[in-house]
């Protein structure tokens, strides 16, 4: 059911399959959800959730001292019949997918002052994708964005993140009964850009989530992808995909919380490192609750070392309160690309940047292609090259 | 015609903070249509000599030289080399994750033959040499060597040869840990590829076996780092009836 294996290159895998009568995601985060950051205790970087995170290079936007004033534009393109609305913080439809789950997300939603919210009304199926532009020209800014669906709905909404920025936001994605959306998320940042952010999903009944996370730039990227069901017959997929460079952070947080019986997820994420001081840090939690019986969950987490001096911290952790599940389990390894591997490819007459190229492209291709939509897949692939090319 | 030269090479290791030196004084000259089998006992450096022509950053070249056709190969990166026409069948192949066969076949096609080969006719010769090799059509789609069998590992080996089509080709232990069918599948691997006349072959072996199937032109015994005598194929008879030995106890001149 468990597999864990480590092949240690400055890297660590823990891995956890906790029987609990009492649910130690909650009890490790050091306070409990809420959209008010005052019920966050300011981090000093040994809590739970903060332990792997450099916190000096958050630039305030976890001690309160970020100060909102910079440049950022989200510019959103859809097709007709879909309505984009730019709302107060009153708005009814704001935070109703989750619940901030640390004091950046909190900060965030305390500090935001127009939301943006994006509809597609039931029974609507789009042919061609949504597409939300967040570009930062410089400076601090706290977003909040909110895709809903209602019921049987069907919507792929690719968002783009671009340019320079400090941003902390809370991203809602409200899925009506038996509506489908996918949600691509590509972190192309500037290498001095910091995102911290928080994707909520709230599945209904029968409906299904897709989520693709790609995180390529960025000084510091902290995603936590939040997945829960508002009624049976729920399915999650989450996939990500990060190619974290010298100096550069990137850190996955999900948390799949079975609320609901009858419900599936399944969580891969693949990334490969280069270069010194790249971090990368994923934590995947999955908790299935008491009252969540049929639960069908798997999560697996693969990480590719291709230079010294890069680090991995990958934790899956899967806590099952009830017996009556159709299955549970989770993978994470870490390996790495070695001379070894290099002379091999080369011995062959293949130039050693494009033997690396090689290797990281086979490596992602393997998950975009469960990815299942073509166009995204393309897409994906596409920029995978592209990255390729620019930096190995 | 092709012409591999290997001029009194010196070649040591790091180990423990000390050099050893390894092969001490190697003179060997491989023509294209030839083929050469090199015999000697474990740890005598055949591997040794195998990846350093090859260009392992494991070991040093501390004097000699190595020539293809008068190009100085000891200068050329390892990528360089196989380009100018050398491949290493690899007595421990190694897996690269994440690298499909067919993807890295593809590759290293197009690298060595300086154009991407035509896909319709390319799809159909893997398709051709992996069923004459005996492999199963499934592996194009498996990670290079990852879980491969010890004798799928040495297949996908010849599938190389065969497809990279090299002026000269070392085989290091490519019969051990074959069984017998396999042995004579890989062996006629072998035997097409110098039915072209196109390559040169340094067939490194432990064991005769293998000769029953390639026939040597010249046989060399190599012990402690160097080629202590050659000969013809009689040679390889001597020393399947008496073994190394003779050649292992000091005193022996080459
Ligand atoms: N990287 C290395 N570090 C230390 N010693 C090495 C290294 N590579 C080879 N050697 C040593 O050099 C000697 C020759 O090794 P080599 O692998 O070339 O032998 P071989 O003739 O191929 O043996 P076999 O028949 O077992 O394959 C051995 O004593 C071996 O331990
Ligand atoms: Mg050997």
């Amino acid at each position: 059911m468990a597999e864990a294996q480590n092949i240690p290159v400055g890297s660590t895998t823990a891995g956890t399959i906790a029987v609990a009568a009492e649910s130690t995601v909650a009890t490790r985060m050091s306070a409990p959800p809420s959209f008010d950051v005052a019920d966050f205790p300011v981090p000093h970087g040994r809590e739970e959730e903060w332990r792997f995170t450099p916190l000096e290079r958050l630039r305030g936007l976890h001690d309160g001292t970020a100060e909102a004033g910079g440049v950022l534009t989200v510019e959103v393109t859809a097709p007709e019949g879909v309505t984009v609305e730019t709302v107060d913080r009153s708005d009814a439809r704001i935070g109703r997918a989750g619940t901030p789950v640390d004091r950046v997300a909190a900060q965030a939603y305390s500090s935001f002052e127009k939301a943006s919210v994006v509809s597609v009304p039931k029974e609507a199926v789009l042919t061609e994708p949504i597409r939300i532009a967040v570009h930062g020209e410089g400076g601090t800014a706290y977003g909040h964005q909110v895709v809903e669906l209602g019921a049987f709905a069907e919507a792929v909404v690719v968002i783009d993140h671009t340019g320079d920025a400090v941003l902390a936001a809370n991203v809602d994605f409200v899925l009506g009964d038996g509506a489908k959306l996918t949600v691509v998320s590509v972190q192309d940042w500037d290498d001095t850009a910091v995102h911290v952010s928080q994707h909520n999903a709230l599945v209904g009944r029968d409906a299904s989530f897709k989520s693709v996370v790609v995180t390529f730039g960025g000084d510091l990227v902290r995603l936590s992808p939040l997945v829960q069901y508002a009624g049976t017959g729920g399915e999650a997929e989450l996939f990500g995909l990060y190619f974290t460079d010298a100096g550069q952070h990137q850190e996955h947080r999900l948390l799949v919380d079975h609320n609901t019986p009858h419900c599936k997820s399944n969580v891969a994420y693949k990334g490969a490192l280069q270069g010194d001081g790249a971090h990368a840090v994923w934590i995947g939690d999955v908790l299935i609750q008491a009252a969540a019986e049929g639960t069908d969950t798997y999560e697996l987490n693969r990480n590719l070392v291709l230079t010294d001096g890069a680090r991995v911290d990958s934790v899956p952790n899967l806590e099952i309160e009830t017996g009556e599940i159709v299955g549970a389990g989770h993978a994470s390894a870490t390996g790495r690309f070695d001379d070894e591997q290099l002379f091999y490819l080369m011995s062959r007459g293949i130039r050693a940047e494009e033997a690396r190229r090689l290797v990281v492209r086979g490596f992602f291709a393997e998950l975009v292609q469960q990815i299942g939509l073509p166009d995204v897949e393309e897409r994906l692939l596409a920029k995978i090259d592209a990255e390729l090319e620019a930096s190995v | 015609m092709a012409t591999l030269e290997i001029r009194d090479l010196h070649v040591s290791v790091e180990a423990d903070n000390s050099t050893k030196e390894i092969l001490k004084g190697v003179d060997l000259t491989v023509k294209q249509g030839e083929t050469h089998a090199i015999m000697g006992p474990n740890g005598s450096g055949k591997s040794t000599l195998a990846y350093s022509i090859a260009g392992h950053p494991k070991y040093t070249i501390t004097s000699g030289t190595v020539t293809l056709d008068g190009e100085d190969v000891l200068e050329m990166s390892v990528d360089e080399r196989a380009r100018a026409g050398m491949f290493l069948a690899m007595q421990y192949p190694v897996e690269v994750p994440g690298v499909s066969v067919s993807n890295f076949l593809r590759t290293s096609a197009t690298a060595i033959r300086g154009e991407a080969p035509k896909l319709r006719t390319w799809v159909k010769e893997v398709k051709t040499a992996m069923e004459t090799l005996q492999m199963d059509p499934a592996f194009a789609e498996r990670n290079v060597n990852e879980g491969f069998s010890g004798g799928e590992k040495k297949r996908h080996e010849i599938l190389q040869l065969e497809l990279l089509k090299p002026k000269i080709a070392i085989l290091d232990e490519t019969d051990s840990g074959l069984d017998v069918d396999a042995l004579r599948q890989v062996s006629e691997g072998v035997n097409r590829v110098h039915a072209s006349g196109e390559v040169g072959t340094l067939l490194i072996t432990h064991y005769t076996r293998i000769l029953r199937y390639i026939k040597p032109d010249f046989v060399h015994v190599f012990a402690k780092g160097k080629i202590v005598a050659s000969g013809g194929p009689e040679l390889a008879d001597e020393l399947e009836a008496e073994g190394y030995e003779k050649y292992t106890k000091g005193g022996v001149t080459a």
